[in-house]
């Protein structure tokens, strides 16, 4: 194989379509698993609550990179007959900022709004209706925002481009770097959770819905509001 | 438990999303992306109501230009329809779907509301400054091991970091 599957037996665009409805239904089952069907789940990260959106994002990095330079080391894929994104260094940085602060005050990104909607949350709708007029307003201004949305072009920079290391290192130091981020919000989860108790309204669905035998970890009139 | 299924360990959860990601590199060479989706849909709009402004907008003209195919036929727009059946199929499944608000206990239901719309336009207009949001970027370009996807996610957790005190809140 010299590329992707669709490529390699000359798909035709509906069933390359049809291929990503699949990656689809497998991207939102999963993301409704971990719990981000959710706002309080993605939310709390940020809080030093619960650190599941780390441990799950540094999980399915880690997994898919080594599975995607496996298959580069035995000429099954090589890395870069895939659709590898460029670098914009000052657009990247600012719209992640800018996308953080967004996370935070909606409580959702753009993917895990979607499995939020059908999983019945009135304000994922309000955050979907959100993205289409803040996407709508930057395709409006497009002329005045383009400089920015350019900013750095750096084109395509891989991280062991950038340390002039064979990609085996790069591979290796982002596990490494996983696997060290897990144990580091252990510890900080672990320290925050003992003084300030756990995220106020997933305590009240543990200590509600599912009952443990030990009683609620946080009194119902302590526990945050459903509504 | 009221019989509903648990969420995962997030370990496991991550390892089958990570599985996801890598099929989509396989099969089609592309990663995940979700804000693409929402690009397509507010440019369908500006095109209900104006298609010659529309059809000459550099954003989105490349939307217009194939005249066999519709706008919103794009993988990103099948691959979020994917993922709305997915989630669907999973939070019916666990017997979790309930019509709900959640926030914080210091904060109305309204208030989270008209929050939850501004988060929503400051993100929807970050990621098209960035080009791609947390699956587009940062998990896709994360793989990759893309220098800037990596710049974008450390940027993502810095800004949500910094303003998470603000609305405090909204969630504790």
């Amino acid at each position: 194989m010299d590329g992707p599957l669709s490529q390699f037996l000359k798909l035709g665009y509906s069933t390359e379509m049809l291929l990503s409805i699949f990656v689809g239904m497998g991207f939102g089952f999963a993301l409704e698993r971990a719990g981000f069907g959710r706002s309080d789940n993605l939310a709390a990260i940020f809080y030093g609550r619960d650190f599941r959106v780390l441990r799950v994002m540094f999980t399915a990095i880690v997994t898919a990179m080594l599975g995607l330079y496996f298959l580069d080391l035995f000429r099954v894929l090589p890395i870069s007959s895939i659709g590898l994104l460029d670098t914009y260094l000052w657009a990247q940085l600012v719209g992640g900022l800018l996308f953080g602060v967004g996370f935070i005050v909606g409580g959702w990104c753009p993917g895990t709004s979607i499995v939020g909607v059908v999983s019945g949350k009135v304000d994922a709708a309000l955050f979907v209706g959100g993205l289409v007029v803040g996407s709508t307003l930057f395709t409006l201004g497009f002329e005045s925002f383009q400089g920015l949305q350019n900013a750095g072009a750096r084109g395509r920079v891989l991280l062991h481009d950038l340390f002039r290391v064979p990609s085996g290192v790069a591979v290796f130091g982002v596990t490494l770097f996983a696997v060290g981020a897990f144990w580091a919000v252990g510890r900080i989860q672990e320290a925050v959770v003992r003084r300030y108790g756990p995220m106020p309204t997933l305590a009240q669905e543990d200590g509600g819905a599912r009952a443990p035998a030990s009683g609620p970890a946080v009194p119902a009139a302590e526990g945050g509001r459903l509504s | 438990m009221n019989g509903r299924t648990r969420f995962w360990n997030p370990y496991a959860a991550g390892f089958a999303l990570g599985l996801v990601l890598l099929a989509s590199f396989v099969l089609t060479g592309r990663g995940l992306g979700a804000s693409g989706t929402f690009k397509h849909i507010g440019a369908e709009i500006v095109h209900e109501a104006d298609p010659t402004y529309a059809e000459d907008n550099l954003n989105i003209a490349s939307y217009f230009a194939s005249p066999g195919r519709h706008s919103l036929n794009d993988w990103i727009v099948w691959l979020s329809f994917g993922a709305a059946l997915g989630g669907a199929a999973a939070v019916l499944s666990a017997r979790r779907f309930k019509v709900e608000t959640i926030h914080g206990p210091r904060i109305t239901r309204e208030s989270r509301w008209i929050l939850a719309v501004a988060g929503g336009v400051i993100s929807g207009f970050a990621a098209q400054i960035a080009r791609g949001c947390t699956s587009g970027q940062a998990l896709t370009g994360g793989a990759q091991l893309a220098l800037g996807s990596w710049v974008f996610m450390f940027s993502v957790f810095g800004g949500a970091y910094a303003f998470a005190w603000i609305v405090r809140k909204e969630w504790i």
